[in-house]
Parts: structure tokens; C-alpha cells; sequence
């Protein structure tokens, strides 16, 4: 799996066009998408840019202490990204960040501990930038669906919570959807995968010049710790959140969260 | 002489800044109380204080004079169990319902028992809950708190979706249900004249505060 692929700026300044493309689409339907077109644009290049040289001297130091720092960053982040799109959930922030830190953690101590990647910046950089990424997405999607169903489900939870169940007991439905929705995207794609489009490990290596069964295998290893990198994120998030919404009466909080 | 279920003192709550509740005193006994008053005036959020599904800001709260605060608040919720308003059943049959409730109250269920006190047929037990008119889901309710053998009742305008006939049908229910089991009541209702069919005492709330209690005359005047 060695191969490599000289790609010069002047191919992606050309791949500009296409992103011209997509906002003369906006202007020319009136989307108004033009402002958000060019904000992706830049902050995609400058952002890969910054994080490429960060790679290199990651890889060059190959010291496993950068890659942790880069991979909590990367939590750090998530977690505060992820937050944004949980308002409805009190306190989101740190069932996130424990979140994506047990995900990205198991995931990667699992893969190396079963010897599938060698625990060098090489692997441990890439794979966990993208465990960490799926499992913030995977756990934004749960609590903002957790948000939406006890807001929705408020008489239902205090009509159980009425009976005399406990917190976990009047929410474990709600969690339960919560926790689905989270991990539903990712397992659909999974199955359709190959067949309706081409996930990007794989687009990749063949792009640079992979065997194709390498590129498939590596592909296959990937989509694998995704599936439980975005279980762990979905279950330790809902897992957590689902108490802030609840007194240690086991009370339904009154909540002003918009 | 009946002996006091509920005494509330000095009783204050406030949601979003605004009061609900302000300096409530009251006494429950045993037997049935209506609490009676317009719409918001703090009728429903008396009764959730009553098992301790929301706390008062201020003042104290006893059930047969002990603090609220004493009772653990899963136990207090099978013992002062509350039927609310909206109807709020778990998915799946009425005797899943009934089935998850007793058991968390330990006790075993004898469904035909429940439905049957509720005023429900024994055909029901294994109608599916979506299925249910609301008259129906609120009977089905109420054989679930039921389950539990609770001693108390406290009611939410347990007949404010039905028709006439299915509300005489819920009172002659929930009279039948002091004579033979000896529960107590708290019925919330927005109708004064509910009030004097179900209950020997009432409260009247204005405003989230009290404007008369006692016997039904002195209170409903």
C-alpha cells in the first residue's frame, strides 16, 4: 500500500472550476448560496492546508504524543461543533466530549491491540481523524433527536416517571430512538456501499495508484471501525445526556432550551 | 374525624419568572377534595406537587405528617399516584401497560380487577393503546394507576375529553372506587359542578392562590 500521487496546485486551482460551477447554478436558480459557496471553498483549502503541514510535522517528529495532542484537539472540537447542533439537551458538552473521547479511544486501541494498524503516526493520524469525525456527527444526530423527543414525549415521561419509575426507566424509549437515529446513516450507508457510491478511503487509493483489492480492504477495515466508533459515540452521548433533563428527584426538568 | 393526607404551607413556585403558585396553604384529608378554578390559575401544577413530580420554590409540603421531602419519591408516586390530563400510555396493549405499572409497584396484576374497576371491558387488555378513543385512553390510564393499589388518587380533569355519558360513566367510577377500596381523592376540575358530585371538600384557586376552601358550600359559594 505505498502508493503515491503527485497532485500540483494548478490541478486544484483547476478543480475551481467546478466549484464556479455550483455557484453560478445559485445565482443563476437565485439559492443565495453563493457567500456559503466561497466560505467552503476557502476555509476547505485553508483549513487542509494548515492541518496538511500539521500532518507533515507529525509524521516527520513520529512521536505518538503529537498524535495525541492532535486527536484530543480534534475532540475538543467535535464536541463543540456537536453542542451546537444539541441546544434543546441541557449540559451537552461534556456527555459529547466523553463521547467522542471513548470512541475514538476504543476504536483506536482496539485496532491496534488486534494488530490490524501499527500504532505510528501514519495510521493513527488518519484513521482517528476520521473515527472521531463519524462519531461526532454519529452523536450530534442522537442528542439533537433526544432534544426533539423529550420535548415531544414530555407527557409520556412524566406519565411513567408518575408510576414511580426512575429516570432511566420513563426515558429509555426516547434514549432508545435517540441512539438509533444516531447510528440508522451510517449503517444504511454501509449497506449500500459499493453499490450506490464509492466511499472515500477507496476513492483514494485508486486515485493514487492502489491495487484494487488493497483499496477494497482497507475500505472494508475502515467502514468496520466506523460502525463502532459511532455506537460507542451514540451510546455514551444519550447515555449521559439523557440525565440532564432530570432532577435527583427523577423530575422532569422545565426547560427554557431553545 | 378523617386524618389530614396532605398539609401545604406557605406554598410558592414561579416557572419562567412568572408565579403559579403563591403562598398556598391548604389542608387534603382523607376522602375526596375537588380543587376547582379557571384555567391556569395553578390547578394542575398543585396537583404535580402533590407526588413530588415538580417542588415547590418555597414553603413545605407533608403527607400524613411527614415532610415530602422524607418519602423516597419513587415509593410516594405508587402511593399518591397521579393520572394526568393528556393521555400518556408507553406503547403496546393495555395490559402491558397495566403489567409494566404493577410491576414496578411489586405488586401482582390481576388485569380483568383493574379494567374492570376502571370501566372497561375485558376485551380491552389486549387492544393496542393507538387504537383507543381518548375517553377510552383515559379509563385505560386510570386501570394503570390502579394496578398499583395505590391510596391515593390524584386526578387531572379526568373527564375533560369525554361525553357526557362516558363522564357519568368515569364518576360513577371513581365513586365506586372510594366505597369499595377506600381511596382518597384529589380531583382537579375546571367545573364546580363535578366538584359537588365527586368530592366532600373543595379548594378554589384564582390566580395561583387560594380564594376559598372548606365544604363544598363555603368553598364553591
Amino acid at each position: 500500500m505505498n502508493a503515491s500521487i503527485d497532485v500540483s496546485l494548478g490541478q486544484v486551482a483547476a478543480a475551481l472550476a467546478l466549484v464556479a460551477l455550483a455557484a453560478a447554478i445559485s445565482f443563476w436558480r437565485r439559492a443565495d448560496l453563493e457567500r456559503d459557496i466561497a466560505e467552503a471553498a476557502i476555509r476547505s483549502f485553508v483549513q487542509l492546508t494548515a492541518i496538511g503541514y500539521a500532518i507533515e510535522l507529525i509524521f516527520e517528529a513520529d512521536t505518538i504524543w503529537l498524535v495525541l495532542v492532535l486527536l484530543a484537539t480534534m475532540v475538543l472540537f467535535g464536541a463543540i461543533t456537536a453542542r451546537g447542533r444539541a441546544r434543546r439537551v441541557p449540559g451537552a458538552f461534556w456527555p459529547l466530549l466523553v463521547a467522542l473521547t471513548a470512541a475514538g479511544a476504543t476504536t483506536l486501541g482496539l485496532v491496534v491491540a488486534l494488530d490490524i494498524f501499527e500504532p505510528t503516526p501514519r495510521y493513527l493520524v488518519p484513521v482517528g481523524g476520521m473515527v472521531i469525525g463519524n462519531a461526532m456527527t454519529a452523536a450530534a444526530v442522537a442528542l439533537n433527536r433526544l432534544g426533539d423527543e423529550v420535548a415531544d414525549s414530555r407527557a409520556r415521561i412524566e406519565g411513567t416517571l408518575a408510576l414511580g419509575a426512575t429516570a432511566r426507566e420513563a426515558a429509555a424509549p426516547t434514549v432508545r430512538r435517540a441512539l438509533r437515529s444516531g447510528t440508522i446513516a451510517l449503517i444504511d450507508s454501509t449497506k449500500t456501499t459499493g453499490l450506490i457510491f464509492f466511499p472515500g478511503t477507496m476513492v483514494g487509493m485508486l486515485l493514487a495508484g492502489a491495487e484494487p483489492a488493497d483499496a477494497v480492504r482497507l475500505q472494508l477495515i475502515l467502514l468496520y471501525a466506523l460502525l463502532g466508533s459511532v455506537s460507542i459515540a451514540a451510546l455514551v452521548a444519550t447515555g449521559l445526556a439523557y440525565r440532564n433533563f432530570f432532577t435527583p428527584a427523577q423530575q422532569l426538568r422545565e426547560l427554557d432550551v431553545h | 374525624m378523617a386524618g389530614v393526607l396532605f398539609e401545604l404551607r406557605e406554598i410558592g413556585l414561579s416557572r419562567g419568572g412568572r408565579p403559579v403558585l403563591e403562598s398556598v396553604s391548604a389542608e387534603f384529608p382523607e376522602g375526596a377534595t375537588a380543587v376547582v378554578g379557571p384555567s391556569g390559575s395553578g390547578k394542575s401544577t398543585l396537583l404535580r406537587l402533590l407526588n413530588r413530580l415538580v417542588d415547590p420554590g418555597r414553603g413545605t409540603i407533608s403527607y400524613r405528617g411527614r415532610s415530602l421531602l422524607e418519602y423516597d419519591p419513587l415509593a410516594l408516586r405508587r402511593e399518591v399516584a397521579l393520572v394526568p390530563q393528556l393521555p400518556a400510555l408507553l406503547d403496546g396493549t393495555v395490559e402491558s401497560n397495566l403489567r409494566y405499572a404493577a410491576g414496578l409497584a411489586g405488586r401482582e396484576l390481576d388485569a380483568q380487577r383493574c379494567l374492570s374497576l376502571a370501566g372497561l371491558g375485558p376485551a380491552f387488555a389486549e387492544r393496542d393503546v393507538g387504537e383507543l378513543s381518548v375517553g377510552e385512553r383515559q379509563r385505560a390510564m386510570l386501570a394503570r394507576a390502579l394496578s398499583q393499589e395505590p391510596r391515593v388518587l390524584l386526578l387531572d380533569e379526568p373527564t375533560s375529553a369525554l361525553d357526557q355519558a362516558a363522564r357519568d360513566e368515569v364518576e360513577a367510577t371513581l365513586a365506586r372506587l372510594r366505597r369499595e377500596l377506600e381511596i382518597s381523592l384529589v380531583v382537579v376540575s375546571h367545573d364546580p359542578e363535578q366538584a359537588r358530585r365527586l368530592a366532600d371538600r373543595a379548594l378554589r384557586l384564582e390566580g395561583g392562590q387560594v380564594v376559598a376552601s372548606g365544604s363544598l358550600e363555603e368553598a364553591l359559594a
